[in-house]
């Protein structure tokens, strides 16, 4: 328990980040049962797991601190339960949080009043969900205005924008279509498209790609990529798929009990994982594909280089290179100047998932 | 070993201290019974304690009709005119000015009304239930039923979207307000289920007169529960995600509901309005009693004169009305619940609704042209015909070869079953009766249901009304006992063969689409009036729920555990008795609780053929317009109905906690 609370600012804190905050929970909690706010404003906030279940409550989100960032793709990453779901409601106000503050843009969101609210999900929040939630009774380009139609669009602007967002997903020619006549893959793309109708700033994605097949899972990611680099949304993406988490993300909160236990980029989780529990979920990570030169990188020994590489270059994007040259390569940053150097030796290991600096120590 | 043993020693304590008990409370009733000459006050309610329930009604109903005459007037007036518009459009001719010089505007022509429902059939369901619903509509008028049928459908067409209105926003409400929906609407739809038809008639008849407007009024109120109901399950049925989607679209509230929640929950509320036809297709038959004419005042006349070949034509028309709208219904039902197809738009309205259009077209061409027409105008004679001497010609045939046999029966089971019921149950104590059955419900639920149904029972006897209460028990025990017999074995049976399935279903399908009214008409014909001819049409009428429920219960039982059973071994014999039956069971009882509340609700109906219970009580209030008498009467059977659903439902509640 100790270690755990020891290393939290430490694993969260490595990512130096200008980008303004865009979201923040700050020590949110949702409890479940008769009497939980008094039960948490009693205790000023903080509580444990024990006291918690002692009064009979249950706690789906407890004591959550994490700030999402304009622009990156933070995701939420849990096993079914762990309280993921109820933490994004929390974000966007479906689930009002017993305790703490939500900050949208260092306002807090649960003071807001209920016109505010409307008009802040009306034009800068979108949120896609995990079983699609189209409406059946509209087609495709019907489901896709909603939003547009609920603010008071007319219907040239509303279908004209509806159309542009369909160009963007690659549903053209569909837009006459019912969502029972779309495969899974089509109907999120028009959940998708309909999410980003309305233009927002900050995107709930809420398990995404949890009911479509592998092979649609993984082209629907690539999507989501491309449309990520053209539209450069503040993304909160949950899901319980790990692979998942380190394919898409910026940073990863891992959650546990309603307790976020780590937040970092998918390397520093997998570099340094701050409870067995993460470590369980990195065993099987692919490394050479998360881990950056930067890890690898010892001082310069005076050794002739074989190639430069830049500190964020992941090990597998010249793993085949440093291993056929044999030599070390230097790890050059912006300007050009060696900071450090990766050994073949050391690539080597970690493709072959020998641990040496953990056997050392 | 110990330990499990004597786990299982604490867990058959319970039962064993309820045989007890059990075996103590009938003996005390029994001791109560054999002591009737000492305690005559405990088995037959004294009538000078009787309280007066109906005439406080009566005086009620007295004050209303007195002081709030201007409110019925006007409730009348208004709900008159689309009434009356509808009557004279499709079937007594708009009158203009008075008199000899009036001027006649023609009601909608038979020929157009037909085509537009095998038009209606077409654009719903393709041809085959085109030529259904057209057919239906042509039968009526080929065998000279058009005028009253006509009558019926309109007050359905004027009936109908009111319930609608009125269960949509009362659903909407019960549904916003759960402390509404437990306090008031709840409480509200099982009364309103519960109370038979007949007992609905009395106020109406007195606050609105003897006019289509009471009936439509009584057939409103009968018929709007399913709509109610379906509003609340279509909306606590919309999936949570397109709840939080409507949220973060930024609906308000109300765009929420109209735009969002309602056009999702569109097939479980076309469910609830094709049941909402049906009830009032059934309701307007029986409402016939108090001025609504149509087919339901042609069977009773017909069965009032015993001409048993008019009340079956007449019975037949409303079968193939019945026919035609539940099938309409049913498949815009299934419709919206597989959706839409894309289709461009297109701009016409000719071309986007072809059906539609043609179909005003005919109609207004084929009217236009029975003004001069006669035949467009008015069903030929020339090409009616009638199978009333038929049917009278059978029933003779049947009665001359066979009276002594059918005699012989219905003679044999009045004697050896049914007058010994009978009689357990006239004499059975009163007290006895509101004591066992708390105990019941103590045992399957605890204090509150005993005290519902110990008080529910109580009412019957102090209202003076315990002999015709356990009348009505014994008939419709005896009815549902015997539809469970028959229904139960061929609702296995269906869940056993895909084949027998497919010959049964369209059967039960037909059972109970019929207005309960058409189930006496042939019974009569055979064994004339009388508590045999009452115990064989409800027995047809509530066999379908028993047969229905069984079949899907078996059916349900997931094929996992089905095949879970065969792979380790078990026969198909032990697979259906050790594994499907006792998994359906709680299912089962919800069939056989169903099928006790349609018998309760048939044997009412069936005190036009002469029985002798709380529906006798209602008729002869309905014929004397005595509120209070028909109110208490209503009530006492609704207390019937709810004292066994709420034992049933305990019963397999109970059950179900069981199976987990």
């Amino acid at each position: 328990m100790t270690d755990k609370i020891d290393q939290k600012p430490n694993a969260a804190g490595t990512l130096k980040d200008a980008r303004p905050v865009k979201l923040a929970c700050r020590n949110v909690w949702k409890l479940f049962g008769s009497n939980a706010a008094s039960f948490i404003r009693e205790r000023d906030g903080k509580a444990s797991m024990a006291d918690v279940t002692a009064a009979g409550l249950v706690g789906a989100v407890r004591a959550v601190d994490l700030e999402i960032r304009q622009g990156e793709i933070f995701i939420i990453m849990g096993l079914s339960g762990s309280g993921k779901s109820t933490l994004v409601r929390c974000m966007s106000r479906l689930v009002e949080p017993t305790h703490g503050k939500v900050e949208f843009e260092g306002k807090d969101l649960l003071k807001i009043s209920d016109a505010a609210l409307i008009e802040l999900r009306r034009h800068r929040m979108g949120m896609v969900f995990q079983n699609f939630a189209l409406l059946p009774h509209l087609n495709v380009l019907e489901n896709i205005a909603f939003p547009l139609s609920i603010q008071g669009q007319d219907r040239p602007t509303r279908e004209a924008r509806a159309r542009e967002v369909i160009e963007l997903v690659g549903l053209r020619g569909r837009e006459h279509f019912y969502p029972r006549e779309l495969s899974g893959g089509q109907q999120q793309r028009v959940g998708i498209a309909r999410s980003l109708a309305t233009k927002p700033e900050i995107w709930f994605l809420d398990e995404p790609f949890s009911a479509l097949d592998p092979l649609i899972r993984r082209e629907m990611q690539d999507e989501l990529m491309r449309l990520q680099t053209m539209l450069h949304k503040t993304i909160v993406f949950i899901t319980h798929d790990f692979d998942e988490a380190i394919r898409l993300a910026d940073r990863i909160a891992i959650m546990k009990d309603g307790e976020v236990i780590q937040i970092g980029t998918p390397e520093e989780l997998v570099v340094n994982p701050a409870t067995d529990y993460v470590a369980e979920f990195t065993r099987d990570v692919d490394r050479a594909k998360v881990i950056s030169a930067r890890s690898l990188m010892r001082a310069c020994d005076g050794s002739e280089h074989g190639g430069t590489v830049a500190p964020g270059a992941k090990i597998s994007s010249f793993s085949a290179s440093i291993v056929s040259t044999n030599k070390p390569f230097a790890v050059v940053n912006g300007t050009g100047k060696p900071i450090g150097e990766v050994s073949p030796q050391a690539v080597i290991d970690l493709l072959a998932g020998v641990d040496r600096s953990r056997a050392g120590a | 070993m110990t330990v499990t043993a004597s786990a299982s020693e604490t867990r058959s304590r319970p039962i064993q201290i309820w045989l007890l008990v059990w075996a103590a409370a009938l003996a005390a009733v029994l001791v109560v019974f054999l002591l009737q000459d000492r305690l005559p006050w405990a088995v037959n309610y004294p009538a000078s304690a009787v309280v007066p329930v109906a005439d406080w009604v009566s005086a009620l109903m007295r004050w209303i009709k007195s002081n709030l005459s201007w409110l019925t007037r006007s409730i009348t007036a208004v709900l008159g005119v689309p009434l009356d518009f509808a009557l004279n459009l499709l079937a007594k001719n708009f009158k203009i000015g008075h008199g000899t010089e009036a001027y006649v505007l023609p009601r909608l022509s038979w020929v157009g009304v037909c085509a537009a429902a095998f038009l209606a059939g077409h654009a719903i369901g393709g041809r085959k239930l085109s030529l259904l619903v057209g057919g239906c509509f042509l039968y009526i008028a080929l065998f000279g039923q058009w005028t009253s049928a006509m009558l019926t459908l309109a007050l359905i067409s004027i009936a109908v979207p009111f319930c609608i209105v009125t269960g949509l926003f009362a659903g909407i409400w019960a549904w916003r307000k759960p402390w509404a929906e437990r306090l008031i609407v709840s409480p509200a739809l099982d009364l309103m289920q519960t109370i038979p038809t007949f007992a609905y008639l009395i106020p109406m008849l007195l606050l609105f007169g003897n006019s289509p407007v009471s009936a439509m009024i009584a057939t409103a109120i009968f018929a709007t529960p399913p709509m109610v109901r379906a509003t609340m399950l279509g909306l606590s049925r919309v999936p949570s995600e397109i709840d939080d989607f409507s949220e973060m679209a930024g609906c308000t509230a109300r765009q929420k509901l109209w735009r969002v929640l309602l056009p999702s929950a569109r097939p479980t509320l076309m469910v609830g309005v094709n049941q909402v036809i049906m009830l009032a297709l059934n309701m307007v038959i029986i409402a016939s009693m108090i001025g609504a004419g149509g087919l339901g005042y042609d069977v009773l006349l017909a069965l009032r004169a015993l001409k048993v070949g008019e009340a079956m034509e007449a019975g037949l028309a409303i079968v193939a009305l019945a026919i035609a709208l539940d099938r309409l219904s049913q498949a815009i039902a299934h419709k919206q619940a597989k959706g839409h197809v894309h289709q461009e738009m297109s701009p016409s309205l000719w071309r986007r609704y072809p059906n539609l259009s043609l179909a005003i077209a005919i109609l207004v061409v084929t009217t236009l042209l029975g003004l001069f027409v006669p035949a467009l105008a008015v069903v030929p004679k020339a090409i009616t015909f009638t199978t009333a001497p038929l049917w009278k010609a059978a029933v003779n045939w049947v009665t001359i070869n066979f009276f002594d046999t059918i005699e012989a029966f219905r003679v044999a089971l009045i004697l050896n079953v049914l007058n010994p019921l009978r009689a357990f149950c006239e004499g059975f104590p009163w007290l006895g009766a509101v004591f066992l059955l708390g105990l019941a419900g103590y045992q399957l639920s605890g204090l509150r249901l005993a005290v519902l149904v110990a008080a529910l029972t109580a009412f019957c006897a102090i209202t003076g009304l315990w002999e015709k209460t356990m009348a009505t028990v014994y008939l419709c025990g005896i009815s549902a006992f015997i539809a469970c017999l028959i229904g139960i074995p061929i609702g296995l049976m269906a869940a056993r063969s895909d084949r027998f399935e497919k010959i049964v279903t369209p059967v039960i399908d037909t059972l109970q689409v019929l207005p309960s009214f058409c189930f006496i008409i042939p019974v009569v014909m055979l064994f004339r009036v009388g508590d045999v001819t009452a115990m064989i049409a409800t027995i047809a009428f509530a066999v379908v729920p028993a047969i229905r429920y069984t079949n899907h219960g078996i059916r349900q039982v997931p094929s996992a555990l089905i095949e879970a059973a065969k792979v380790s071994g078990c026969t198909p014999r032990q697979t259906f008795f050790r594994v499907q039956l006792p998994l359906a069971l709680p299912e089962i009882m919800l069939g056989v609780n169903q099928t006790i509340l349609m018998a309760l609700a048939m044997i009412i109906i069936c005190a036009m053929v002469g029985t002798r219970d709380l529906g006798q009580e209602v008729f002869i209030a309905l014929s004397k317009a005595d509120s209070g008498r028909g109110i208490v009467a209503g009530l006492a059977i609704a207390f019937i109905g709810i004292v066994a659903d709420r034992l049933f439902s305990a019963w397999t509640a109970k059950a179900r906690a069981r199976l987990g």
